[in-house]
């Protein structure tokens, strides 16, 4: 298989499936930049990246170069969506939900249900999150759980380059508004990509990339990585981990967590948003909910503290949950009772 | 005035069941069986029905929280449309819409908004999938005067101009803003169009509550935006709104006599009948006959609502994807 970046990943996903199917549009902030300057089109490319060389390819009708108009671009994305076509809106970070929500949470998502289900809504709003940019309090936020708290909704974050190609062919065939969250420190990872164009990922079907019999370990993006290496560290003490990615928050494969932690007993969730009504508060219940007899420690939910993303290096890495303190909760599990 | 007979009629008939639409619901809420919030467009229908007589199934529209004028006027079937806001499962939304959220995306209608301002973002993607399309169709927005000092609204219309979206803008100007008068909140103390104009749009002004202005009007703003290479473009019609902001506002803003006065010489069928008669294109007996129609299709919309299928606690769950 070729070996290929999380972000050219994206950019060729969104190329084969522009030439695929002419419906696809891909339309935000600077996709194309350079517009209206004397650099001219694609000075730019896109600020992550991802979308370099489509404007080229497909042209400004199908290559929206947009102003700095958030929720113009969420709503255009919307009236496209009901017109038939399959848009791919670029929010450039994933904090500016905060502006958009109205036509994200209220229109996208809910045109389907209100309008009883006569009508499709296929737009795929891609967006770039997460912190480990010293970015701060307003470019650095996780948002998934905000997003996947919204019926309508189906929420993907994925974590690898050939997840990101499985996954957001799957978005862009879906007939549902999806959320594609991509993480801003896996821009540039590298990882092996199959080159087949029809190559998809279901939405729903966790992916299991350490196997053990100890603990159950439930992440996904960033931190998804940190969990990899905790537990091929404690491998080497002969203790095993099941390091389950979600690869979607929304649909959630319940039956692969329940699976593990009838093996296991023992469930940590590691989520890089903050801890009140999150990801892993919710995962925690649901096993308690579910798999009560099996556990044999309490579930442990391993979140960010409940404040903003701070700036400096040194408050950045203490926000985060890293791979010490997620060694340190699998210790702590293990060691109840 | 160049329409014939036939286009009289039916433009006549449009705008006539709409207000009757409204007449009944204002009367019907008042017994309780309707739930929830109904905004009445009684008094605009010239507008609406201006608008769309222009408008093919391949033109988009998007509307408003009072939106049941503009789904009439496109199209929307009237005892559909009568069931969905008694909340029937039989009801255009299965009843999962409701008056402000009325949508039939075949006939080119993609949804009442109950978010004041929401609508005119969702018009430029479908006039930017318009202009790709290449066809000459378009999108147009309805937008009241208090949805034209919505910030969605300025981001839209830059957009548009931006991207030379096949989308209109259309401003009713109501001079209402839910319970706030028009020469307060828009703060240019002057007129809608005159924003949009300042946005690079070309725009028109016309009279509302006449449907020849309105159809006029249109005609050349669609075959403005119509033409490949212009773009987007913007329209204000000055109107009037007979009833309160929604079924049950107490009207408490409104001068002495101004209720009277508006349905006495603001009325948009009033004044199409005297136009058409002092004419001699139609008669008094035309009308009166529709009049009796339509009155009768209504009275039947509400009987066919009443006689309606309820839906069911399993029907929550249908038309969207779970998997809890």
């Amino acid at each position: 298989m070729p070996k290929m970046m999380y972000r050219d990943a994206v950019v060729t996903t969104i190329a084969e499936e522009m030439a695929r199917d002419e419906n696809v549009v891909c339309l935000g902030e600077d996709i194309v930049g350079g517009m209206g300057t004397p650099g001219g089109p694609e000075a730019i490319g896109g600020i992550w990246s991802t979308s370099t060389g489509l404007f080229g390819k497909f042209g400004a009708d199908r290559v929206i170069d947009t102003p700095i108009s958030e929720s113009a671009i969420m709503g255009a994305a919307a009236g496209l969506a009901l017109s038939g076509k399959r848009p791919i809106a670029e929010l450039m970070f994933a904090d500016f939900i905060g502006v958009s929500l109205d036509q994200i949470w209220n229109q996208l998502a809910k045109f389907r249900y209100m309008f009883g289900g006569k009508t499709k809504c296929p737009a795929v709003i891609r967006m770039a999150y997460g912190a480990g940019y010293n970015a701060a309090a307003q470019h650095s936020q996780a948002v998934h759980q905000i997003l996947t708290g919204m019926p309508g909704l189906k929420v993907v974050m994925p974590s690898t380059p050939a997840d990101v190609k499985g996954l957001l062919r799957t978005a862009i065939r879906d007939d549902d508004p999806v959320i594609f969250l991509e993480h801003k420190a896996l821009y540039g990872m590298s990882g092996e990509v199959p080159d087949d164009p029809e190559y998809m990922i279901p939405f729903g079907h966790a992916r299991l990339s350490r196997a053990g019999q100890d603990v159950t370990i439930v992440s996904t993006g960033l931190l998804l990585g940190f969990c990899e290496a905790v537990a091929d560290r404690l491998a080497a003490e002969g203790i095993g981990c099941d390091v389950i990615d979600l690869r979607t928050t929304s649909p959630l494969d319940e039956e692969t967590i329940l699976d593990s932690v009838e093996v296991t007993g023992r469930l940590i969730v590691v989520d890089e948003a903050p801890p009140r009504c999150s990801l892993a508060g919710d995962i925690c219940a649901l096993v308690a909910e579910k798999a009560f007899a099996a556990l044999k420690a309490p579930p442990l939910a391993v979140n960010p503290p409940h404040t903003p993303v701070p700036f400096a290096r040194e408050l950045e890495s203490a926000y985060l949950p890293s791979v010490d303190k997620i060694e340190a909760a699998v210790r702590k599990v293990l060691a109840y009772r | 005035m160049q329409l014939s007979r036939e286009a009289l009629l039916r433009a006549y008939r449009q705008m006539k069941v709409i207000r009757e639409f409204e007449e009944r619901l204002h009367t019907d809420i008042q017994t309780g069986e309707i739930a929830g919030f109904t905004h009445l467009y009684c008094g605009q229908e010239a507008v609406a029905v201006g608008v769309c007589e222009h408008l093919s199934v391949e033109d988009k529209i998007v509307s408003t929280h009072r939106g049941h004028g503009h789904c009439l006027a496109k199209g929307c079937d009237v005892n559909g449309m009568m069931k969905e806001i008694w909340g029937s499962r039989e009801g255009l939304c299965k009843g999962k819409g409701g008056s402000m959220h009325i949508a039939d995306i075949d006939k080119g209608m993609l949804g009442a908004n109950g978010i004041v301002g929401a609508g005119s973002p969702i018009a430029v993607g479908a006039g930017i999938a318009c202009k790709i399309d290449g066809k000459g169709h378009v999108a147009i927005t309805f937008s009241g005067d208090g949805a034209c000092n919505q910030g969605t609204t300025f981001e839209a219309m830059n957009m548009a101009v931006v991207t030379k979206a096949a989308t209109i803008f259309v401003f009713e100007n109501n001079h209402y803003s839910e319970h706030t008068g028009f020469e307060y909140a828009v703060g240019t103390q002057r007129d809608i169009a005159s924003r949009a104009e300042a946005f690079g749009m070309k725009v028109w002004r016309g009279d509302g509550t006449d449907f020849f202005s309105v159809f006029e009007t249109m005609r050349e703003v669609l075959e403005y935006v119509r033409t490949p290479g212009n773009g987007p473009a913007a329209v204000e019609f000055d109107t009037e709104r007979f009833f309160g902001h929604f079924e049950g506002d107490p009207q408490r803003y409104r001068g002495p006599g101004e209720l009277d006065r508006i349905r006495e010489f603001r009325d948009c069928l009033k004044n199409f009948r005297k136009s058409v008669t002092d004419a001699g294109v139609l008669d008094h007996a035309d009308l009166d006959a529709l009049d009796a129609e339509v009155l009768e299709a209504i009275e039947e919309s509400v009987r066919q609502a009443k006689a309606a299928d309820r839906p069911t606690a399993e029907d929550v769950l249908t038309d969207v994807y779970i998997s809890y």
